[in-house]
């Protein structure tokens, strides 16, 4: 296996000593685990709401081609246009076409894991076009050059001087004397900032939480307005998604709304829930006089066919990046991919290949708190569990621990050799530990000495003492 | 001793130890015995060697479809299996049937054997209507849920019930009990750092509470909280539940040095 491939164990062991990070992460828990929990203590049967939900997603997958068609259809009858990316370089190349067509040097973007996804701000930025990001925390990782580190609060690994740092460092006409050491000094400075992109901006680039195939509609969700003044002010308006967002009904999207929402903040409802469906029409105020939608596959529609099929039917709310043990020590950067936390471990070998991602779905102690509170009802772990095999079948685990493996196996399909083996490790552990109950270091299974000790080993065997006394 | 002896005819149960307590505290194994006979059960032990958990979770399935088959066919002539572990139980109960869903012979006797397969606390309490135990033991003690039982068998209420019933145990909620102690397996070895810090907190959440001892109903935990305890030279017992519950705690603590 390459050096990048197994970047991930060296990236959470920085993760883990980076205190800075490790301040952000304690706001894991009041940030988002017990808001969720407090908005699903306010709704009346949540099982059953995330039944609905699970079956309006796996109903829509089963039908994604027909309903895509009907979105299509519906955008272009409300004067739009759809674009069909089957990969991150069509879905770039597509967009820069739009732009320069459309003569756009000055963009504004909505955030959008999609465009994460495809790299495309630094692709515009090589074609001479500007983009600045309006969401406040994917303004401040565009600002450090950073990706997000968690898919609903991208700049979630950073604390409030982080931010203060890079607006000093960037926003030159800022009075050194200002002081920015509260959020609403933040805010208000950002805010400034954004107004002026916003009213400069030739188009505007969105995702979309969701589509909707019977009316063609994008709907994105967001608290700060700034989707809607990215889609409203500029003239060009493009929606950058991808082919597994769309659903068949508004009844539909009104379900997913309301989990969405609480799975990922802990709100009934967002402060701005946009609803998106064609250029301004004629007697409207405002919008946009083109709008554009790109539907990116980028191995989607290789995933439908796949075991891991269900993880298509992704919200992205984060609960299971916020619930999740292990995303919860070391934060998302050091998934070392767009998205983290079990979404990644399940996604990210779908759509980046298993040789590269191996790490993820098996750094996860399957201890199953994502399924627990997944809105739609993914098995995340049975879907790290097809990625795990998929690695196995590959000789993906490095080669002593794949030998090991299997020779353990072998012998546990003998419990007579299996006992004897056993017994001889045993014997050797209890000379390593000597007097003590405990060893500090064995030649084999190093991972577990190197941050704790192993209790000895009994001197009989719980089988050889039954047989004993059983004979 | 039991307080309320349940009724009914007794039946044969099969104990599937567990590697590690066999391996590793094989007091846990005759904890589990006397509790079962406690309840009205005889008890046989089977020759056996893993449930195959390593394997399935490692992503070798052919490897582990063969060891479940072994496990079947040893232990389906039993009334009951039942094991001190609920990941042990629960690879058995809930992921055997999946392992084995192509096969339809084998499938239909995977199903079988995992309705009658047992974690240890839930079949003391829900099938053999043990309420109570005659114990003392002196302690703060914090029960740590497994993953596996918590979330793969809804085992919660179970244990601390029977827990309750000991003479003098003050039983503490760990503030996070529903997040992992870090042990996950082979994850354990594989990514030593992250799931050593996840025993940290889980540590200093019991160590909060002013818990003197952590216990527990599945041996890995355990092994590897005790473990990160001894390492940290930090003082806070890690016991099996059953050992408490049976009254044997004689011996010293997981890790403790013998006397």
């Amino acid at each position: 296996m390459s050096a990048e491939t197994r970047a991930f164990p060296n990236a959470a062991r920085v993760a883990l000593k980076n205190e800075r990070l490790q301040g952000a992460l304690k706001h894991l828990k009041e940030g988002f685990q017990v808001k969720r929990a407090q908005a699903f203590a306010g709704i009346d049967d949540p099982e059953s709401l995330r039944e609905a939900a699970r079956a309006i997603r796996a109903n829509a997958l089963s039908r994604l081609d027909e309903l895509l068609v009907q979105f299509e259809a519906r955008v272009n009858e409300n004067g739009g246009h759809v674009h069909w990316a089957r990969d991150a370089a069509e879905a770039r190349a597509i967009v820069t076409r739009i732009l320069e067509e459309r003569g756009a040097r000055a963009v504004t973007k909505g955030k959008s894991m999609v465009t994460e996804e495809i790299e495309l701000n630094a692709h515009l930025t090589r074609h001479g076009i500007a983009p600045v990001e309006t969401d406040l925390g994917e303004y401040i990782i565009q600002l450090r050059d950073e990706r997000p580190s968690h898919i609903v609060a991208p700049a979630f690994h950073l604390q409030r001087d982080d931010v203060e740092q890079s607006f000093r460092a960037n926003h030159h006409a800022l009075d050194a004397n200002r002081a920015l050491d509260s959020r609403p000094a933040l805010v208000a400075e950002a805010r400034a900032i954004m107004r002026r992109h916003f009213e400069a901006a030739d188009a505007g680039i969105t995702g979309a939480n969701f589509l909707v195939a019977e009316t063609g509609t994008a709907i994105i969700v967001t608290n700060e307005g700034n989707g809607d003044l990215t889609r409203l002010l500029p003239k060009t308006h493009l929606v950058v998604t991808s082919i597994e967002k769309v659903i068949p009904t508004l009844g539909d999207a009104s379900l997913l709304l309301r989990l969405l929402t609480r799975s990922a903040t802990g709100q009934v409802i967002t402060s701005y829930v946009t609803f998106m469906s064609g250029p301004k029409r004629q007697g409207d105020a405002d919008g946009p006089e083109a709008f554009h939608v790109v539907l990116l596959d980028n191995g989607r529609s290789a995933l439908l066919s796949s075991p891991a099929r269900e993880i298509l039917q992704c919200i992205r709310c984060g609960a299971c990046l916020n619930h999740c043990p292990v995303y919860g020590v070391i934060g998302g950067h050091a998934y070392g991919a767009v998205y983290s936390g079990p979404l990644g471990a399940a996604l990210d070998p779908g759509l980046d290949g298993i040789a590269s991602t191996f790490d993820l779905p098996n750094a996860s102690s399957f201890c199953g708190r994502c399924d627990s509170v997944c809105p739609v009802k993914i098995p995340l772990t049975k879907i790290m569990r097809h990625w795990r095999n998929e690695a196995f079948a590959r000789g993906l685990p490095s080669g002593a621990f794949g030998i090991g493996l299997k020779l353990w196996a072998r012998f546990a399909r003998h419990p007579r050799w299996y006992r004897a083996a056993a017994s001889m490790t045993a014997r050797l552990l209890r000379l390593s530990a000597g007097k003590s109950g405990r060893i500090r270091s064995f030649p084999i299974l190093r991972g577990w000495f190197a941050v704790r000790d192993l209790p000895k080993p009994a001197r009989r065997s719980f089988q050889s003492q039954w047989g004993k006394r059983h004979r | 001793m039991t307080n309320s002896q349940p009724d009914g005819p007794r039946v044969r149960v099969a104990l599937f130890v567990t590697c590690l307590v066999d391996m590793f505290r094989p007091q846990i194994g005759f904890a589990a015995v006397k509790l079962l006979e406690q309840a009205g059960c005889d008890v046989e032990v089977p020759a056996q060697s893993c449930c195959g958990q390593p394997t399935y979770n490692g992503g070798d399935a052919k490897d582990a479809a063969a060891l479940a088959k072994r496990v079947i066919a040893a232990f389906e002539p039993y009334d009951f299996i039942v094991a001190p572990s609920g990941s042990c139980a629960g690879m058995i109960r809930v992921h055997y049937p999946k392992l084995l869903q192509d096969d339809a012979e084998w499938r239909a006797r995977a199903e079988k054997l995992a309705a009658k397969t047992h974690e240890l606390f839930s079949f003391l309490v829900n099938v053999r209507g043990l309420k109570t135990v005659t114990q003392e033991c002196k302690a703060a003690v914090a029960y740590h849920d497994s993953c596996s039982s918590l979330r793969e068998l809804g085992v919660t209420k179970e244990p601390r019930h029977l827990l309750s019933s000991i003479s003098g145990l003050r039983l503490c909620e760990i503030t996070e009990r529903e997040t992992c102690c870090g042990f996950g397996g082979f994850f354990s070895v594989k990514y030593p750092e992250v799931s050593g810090r996840m025993a940290d907190d889980k540590i200093a959440d019991a160590k909060g509470l002013g818990a003197g001892m952590i216990v527990g109903g599945d041996l890995g935990c355990l092994m590897h909280l005790a473990g990160r305890i001894a390492r940290r030279g930090e003082k806070l017992a890690v016991r099996h539940a059953a050992e408490l519950l049976a009254g044997m705690t004689n011996e010293p603590a997981i890790g403790e040095d013998f006397r």
